[in-house]
């Protein structure tokens, strides 16, 4: 990860100071923003007068971003994933109980191996962990895809990969909770859009970053869609993918362009850490190719 | 019973609905692999009573002998589509000799290509349309498009296809209150014109007798 930007000695003083004054201030949710503390938001990073693809990503290999893909599970040790730092498993018992437990089966499908290869190749050395959310079954994956949500909201991951949906409308208003949770304690959720005639969540809602396919060969290309809700369009068709067994497939889908997105982020938070959801997104905005990317 | 399927349920009385309903499925399978000059195409609707996926319709390769197979719902990819609803699009499976060999004892064919897409009505996943061994070999986002449309069309024959079976359920008895007004429907859709009249005079007396009091 990047290191933190020195502090100016004058300034540490001046914090000083302002910790006190937060520690008599504490309790009261920061809502509003008096005169006398306009210093202390200042920025903790110097945002350069141009956000370019070299400031964002060059020279970063993911290191240090925790990165959770919320799938059928993760075949560790395929030469396209290598290890992973961590692996569970949801399940949801008859009485609605989830439980997340050390994961020993792997992938159940292919399509998290999948995913994992595909942020791997933009981020090599990126954490990478997986959540098992599919593959018991239909019954009952709405309730273990929430839970799962919830668990590694709670985990603090840096990013979630989601290339799955749900369109139960009684899960909607939940998972818009966890969404917005996740964004506010800087977990930045990813998720496939949907090209079907369907209300379906939670790509749809403002706080997830939704992404769909392009055509183009190029992984690290992305491009920002002026018409939303789907906000980015990153590789989505003939890729080669990690799948079981050690295997390696093509496939097309908007749930292959969402892991590519997925690595993208990984870069640059591992390069900028401090970045909060809002100001990710702002910078893959600026560096989208149809915006400013294409000029580096 | 929703009002819906009761109406539903009235009007299975008298007509053969799950015929169909059935040639409605078959012709999208058959059209599906028809435009993608594929080696077949199936339709999978997912039994939650059972958790599983049953083969409802299949063209080309299996279409003899695939049609009422139950495969868990939560295996394969399948088993991924129905749970996420996110289409997907795979080639070079037989790369992955553990699938090749599980598909191979389910069915006996085992595909280089798969193109599945969930089957979605409002908030509900009913099952996976899938279209397999295509002939082009790169895909494209159109052709995604393409299945997607698809994909709706069957989603609406598939839910046709369940309130039919709900329907003649009740006709049947299973649910006697309502079997009961099925039966009166199918009884004077079988009367002679004159007698329906009478019957149907009767049936408006007891429409006003139950319906609610006028406004005054």
């Amino acid at each position: 990860m990047a290191e933190p930007q020195p502090v100016e000695p004058e300034q540490e003083e001046e914090e000083e100071e302002e910790e006190e004054e937060e520690e008599e201030d504490e309790g009261l949710p920061a809502w509003s923003l008096p005169a006398d503390a306009i210093d202390r938001i200042a920025m903790p990073f110097q945002w350069p007068d141009r956000v370019t693809r070299e400031w964002a990503l060059e020279s970063s290999t993911g290191k240090g971003a925790r990165v959770c893909v919320l799938d059928s599970g993760i075949q560790a040790g395929h030469p396209l994933v290598g290890e992973l730092q961590g692996a569970w498993a949801v399940s949801v018992d008859a009485d609605g109980q989830a439980s997340v437990e050390e994961d020993t089966e792997g992938d159940l499908c292919g399509h998290g191996t999948a995913c994992a290869g595909i942020i791997r190749s933009l981020a090599p050395e990126c954490e990478l962990y997986s959540v098992r959310v599919l593959g018991a079954g239909y019954t009952g994956s709405g309730k273990v895809l929430l839970a799962g949500l919830r668990w590694a909201i709670e985990e603090g991951f840096d990013l979630i990969n989601m290339s799955l949906s749900t369109t139960k409308r009684d899960f909607a208003s939940v998972l818009h909770d966890l969404a917005d949770s996740a964004y506010f304690k800087r977990t930045v959720l990813v998720a496939s859009a949907h090209n079907m005639p369907v209300e379906s969540y939670p790509w749809k809602f403002s706080s997830v970053i939704s992404v769909g396919s392009h055509e183009l060969d190029e992984g690290e290309k992305f491009f920002y869609n002026p018409d939303p809700p789907v906000e980015f369009f990153a590789r989505g068709v003939d890729i080669n993918v990690a799948w079981l067994g050690g295997s390696t497939l093509r496939c097309t889908g908007n749930s292959f362009a969402t892991p590519h997105m997925t690595g993208i982020c990984a870069l640059i938070l591992a390069k900028h850490p401090e970045l909060t959801p809002f100001q990710l997104k702002s910078v893959l905005y600026l560096t989208a190719w149809n915006v400013g990317g294409a000029d580096g | 019973m929703a009002n819906s399927d009761l109406r539903a349920a009235v009007a299975a009385g008298v007509i053969g609905a799950e015929e169909a309903h059935r040639a409605l499925l078959q012709s999208i399978v058959e059209t599906a692999r028809g435009i993608f000059s594929a080696r077949a195409s199936s339709i999978f609707l997912l039994d939650e009573k059972t958790d599983e996926l049953v083969f409802e319709a299949v063209s080309g390769e299996g279409e003899e002998h695939l049609v009422g197979m139950r495969i868990p719902s939560g295996t394969g990819i399948a088993g991924w589509v129905v749970s996420t609803r996110q289409p997907l699009v795979i080639d070079d499976l037989q790369n992955d000799p553990r699938h090749a060999r599980r598909v191979a004892e389910r069915t006996g064919y085992v595909p280089n290509s798969l193109m599945a897409v969930p089957l979605l009505n409002e908030d509900r996943s009913l099952g996976v349309l899938q279209v397999l061994d295509r002939r082009k070999s790169r895909f494209s986002l159109q052709q995604m498009e393409l299945l997607g449309l698809f994909a709706n069309q069957a989603a609406i024959g598939l839910d046709l296809l369940q309130r039919a079976r709900r329907a003649k359920q009740a006709v049947e008895g299973g649910d006697g209150d309502l079997g009961a007004v099925a039966r009166v429907a199918e009884a004077l859709d079988a009367l002679s014109e004159e007698r329906k009249d009478a019957g149907l005079r009767l049936l408006r007396a007891l429409e006003e007798v139950l319906g609610p009091e006028p406004q005054m």
